[in-house]
């Protein structure tokens, strides 16, 4: 039964039917997961190294590729402290409330043309659900840390989720609309030209926004290091620690599958096999965050809010319109004409919300 | 049913990453804004004015050094021309042009650190102060040169230096300051513009003239606010009369202000160096004084513009061998003062930011 309705996709010729399916999609997503969550902290200290001057880690294994193990294995003998003032059950949880959901989102992704775990028929809104999750977590973690830069870096990650959580899905809406279907296979396997060309605007505003609720730089304000310490896990030691690290980064990874899925045409692709053009995508989308990172200072949180209801859910909504009347009004054949339009959307747009959004707001009279 | 809520305090401090050295602000916030906020220092005092009293006059330079230890060489030269002026003392002129570029030299050292650690304190991660620290570290390499030391350099003596600068030196400089000027282009594209930056920097933390003259801020603090005060020019020392630099100044004093002056203070710095090694004379480089100085009893307060703003020394002599009683202006201290007026009503963010603008040292501030 479930079959039916919800894993429309399993390949005819899969041995075995559904648990077996299931079993080995598990195995290879937490392969995946692991193996490329390694393979983003190597990339992003190397690059970042590289973008600020200096060499990185380049001790441990050849060219410093095994620093992430070594990294594991450090943080692994380390001592786990909890304060004495901790809500101790809730501390305890807060790493796994936080990292479950990060890890989910990846049973919806495609890997290649219906090599996924689940596919389904609303996939998209799936991944919308349960990456909100996470910042329960961390509020959790805040909260229970009973420690004043924990709990104002969970309020702000409450805030930025809540409010970011609106553009994003508007910008899914309106690749939703083109592709006609919630599921993410199926948005792959109608993506001829790449999203990223038809939806500049989408594009854009979904990686701000995903960028704030994954709290990547520039919006990285719960874990202002030069702030608040280190927010939400200041207090977190060792292995409890280690997790909210993955769960950064397997949020980043799964942020950048979902980009690669829905605007860079997921698995597709010339010569390559089909799962190496999703990484070869997915490591290009993360390359872009380790570079916006090394890049620019950090926003402030009233000028984070504004830049989510003020620029982000306008431009959004308009763009989610100016999507529908395309759909309906310009046939399949002409998608080049929706190119054109897209972009020239995009930047008069974005010049005129630039011109709109003042900055230099801020002080509160005390 | 309305919910209750109520101010609480935070310890910003003494061990956090921005508070560069063992500061505390105990900010009282009212959510994220700051309703309140007293700064806390103390924590490195080591009581160097009342050590002086013990020491020789010149047994003192390698605690100056120490004092804001961004600035060695700055420190150096105002207590040197401070005892100078109360023994009488001249120095050769080539002793004079050297002292001009060290301390120039140092002026862009610290300003690169400042206008980094701005930036960092600002969320760039670590990308500005990395690119900063690559050029301090050239001028590191030539004070190294000099003086064997890369940051308590105690190489300035009462009555010149003590040597003169090796042959590989004025090459090495010179070199260095025909680069300086691209690399700050460098920084210069990357921030001077950054949209990010102005939106967090521009119009935070004003500190209007009035108050920053009330007060009695100096250095690139004061100067951000739209005074045209640099010692340098006012009451010039040690034949800074003879360059020509210009003062930069700020319109509205905030934190973006006080980060242009710096950047601008900087090609003023490399332009005075270029001058001074252009004019530069042969001869000794330091005068003959007594090895034990007692200079007559007597009293001076000498005053130089460092990197970040009015170091004074206050001596009085009794004709001893050290100093009856030394004061020290503490420019870093006296800036400080100025941080409740800017952040308050601001977020706590902010108040990060506009305290890492002042550029404060706390070798300096707690002596």
């Amino acid at each position: 039964m479930l079959n039916a309705v919800s894993f429309q996709a399993l390949p005819p010729d899969w041995p075995g039917g559904f648990w077996w399916h299931w079993l080995v999609f598990t195995i290879i997503i937490l392969a995946f997961v692991v193996g490329m969550v390694m393979a983003f902290i190597y990339t992003e200290r190397r690059a970042m190294a590289r973008m600020q001057a200096r060499l990185g880690p380049n001790r441990t294994g050849p060219f410093g590729v095994l620093q992430p193990v070594a990294d594991a294995i450090k943080v692994l003998l380390k001592e786990d402290i909890i304060p004495n003032k901790a809500d101790k059950l809730v501390y305890w949880l807060a790493p796994a409330v936080a990292f479950t959901p990060a890890l989910m989102i990846f049973a919806v992704i495609p890997f290649q043309n219906g090599a996924l775990l689940a596919d389904l028929n609303i996939g998209i809104l799936y991944v919308a659900a349960v990456s909100s999750v996470t910042a329960v977590g961390i509020f959790m973690a805040g909260w229970s840390s009973s420690n004043k830069y924990s709990l104002l870096g969970a309020m702000r990650d409450v805030a930025v989720v809540v409010s970011y959580e609106v553009p994003l899905v508007l910008s899914i809406a309106s690749v939703v609309l083109i592709a006609g279907s919630l599921s993410l296979n199926q948005i792959v396997v109608s993506q001829t030209i790449p999203f990223i060309l038809l939806q500049p605007l989408g594009f854009i505003i979904f990686f701000l926004a995903g960028s704030a609720e994954i709290n990547r730089s520039p919006f990285d304000l719960l874990e202002a290091d030069s702030e608040i310490v280190a927010g939400f896990h200041t207090e977190y030691s060792g292995m409890k620690f280690a997790m909210f690290y993955l769960v950064e980064y397997a949020e980043a990874l799964a942020l950048s599958c979902i980009i690669t899925t829905l605007f860079l045409g997921g698995w597709r692709g010339p010569f390559l096999p089909p799962w190496l053009w999703f990484v070869i995508k997915v490591m290009a989308v993360f390359f872009l965050m380790v570079w916006v990172r090394t890049t620019l200072p950090r926003v402030r949180i009233d000028q984070l809010m504004a830049l989510a209801w003020k620029v982000l859910f306008p431009l959004a909504l308009l763009n989610l319109l100016f999507t529908a009347i395309q759909v309906l009004a310009i046939p399949m054949a002409m998608s080049w004409l929706m190119i054109v339009i897209n972009f020239a959307l995009a930047v008069i747009l974005i010049t005129l919300w630039a011109r709109l959004f003042k900055v230099g707001w801020g002080r509160v009279e005390v | 049913m309305a919910l209750k809520t109520e101010p609480f305090a935070v310890n910003i401090g003494p061990a956090h990453p921005s508070t560069h050295g063992v500061f505390r602000m105990r900010a009282t916030l009212d959510g994220e804004v700051i309703v309140d906020l007293e700064p806390v220092f103390g924590y490195l005092h080591r009581g160097v004015e009342k050590l002086a009293e013990e020491r020789t006059y010149t047994g003192f330079i390698p605690l100056t050094d120490r004092l804001d230890y961004l600035s060695s060489m700055a420190n150096n030269l105002g207590y040197c021309l401070a005892v100078e002026k109360l023994a009488g003392i001249t120095v050769p002129e080539r002793a004079m042009y050297l002292r001009v570029i060290l301390a120039e030299l140092q002026r862009i050292a610290s300003h690169l650190i400042a206008v980094g650690a701005f930036l960092n304190d600002a969320g760039a991660f670590m990308t500005p102060i990395l690119y900063m620290i690559r050029e301090r570290e050239k001028i590191l390499d030539l004070l190294e040169m000099v003086s064997g030391q890369r940051l308590t350099y105690n190489f300035m003596r009462i009555g010149g230096l003590s040597q003169d600068v090796p042959e590989e030196f004025l090459p090495a400089l010179k070199k260095f300051v025909d680069e300086m000027p691209r690399w700050i282009e460098e920084y210069e594209q990357l921030l001077k513009e950054n949209e990010i930056l102005i939106a967090r920097a521009k119009g935070v933390g004003i500190l209007t003239k009035e108050t920053a003259i009330n007060i009695g801020a100096s250095g690139p603090v004061l100067r951000a606010s739209g005074v045209k005060w640099d010692i340098r020019k006012a009451d010039p020392y040690s034949g800074y009369d003879r360059f020509e630099f210009d003062i930069p100044t700020g319109e509205t004093g905030d934190s973006y202000d006080r980060y242009r002056v710096r950047v601008e203070e900087m090609r003023q710095s490399v332009r005075i160096i270029k001058q001074a090694m252009e004019q530069l004379p042969a001869g000794p480089v330091r005068a003959q004084v007594p090895h034990l100085i007692r200079p007559p009893a007597g009293e001076t307060y000498t005053h130089i513009e460092v990197p970040k703003g009015e170091l004074g020394f206050y001596l009085v002599s009794d004709n001893s061998i050290a100093p009856y009683r030394l004061h020290i202006r503490a420019p870093s201290l006296i800036n400080l003062t100025a941080l409740r007026e800017m952040v308050l009503g601001w977020k706590i963010a902010d108040a990060i930011l506009i305290f890492g603008s002042i550029d404060i040292c706390m070798g300096e501030v707690d002596r």
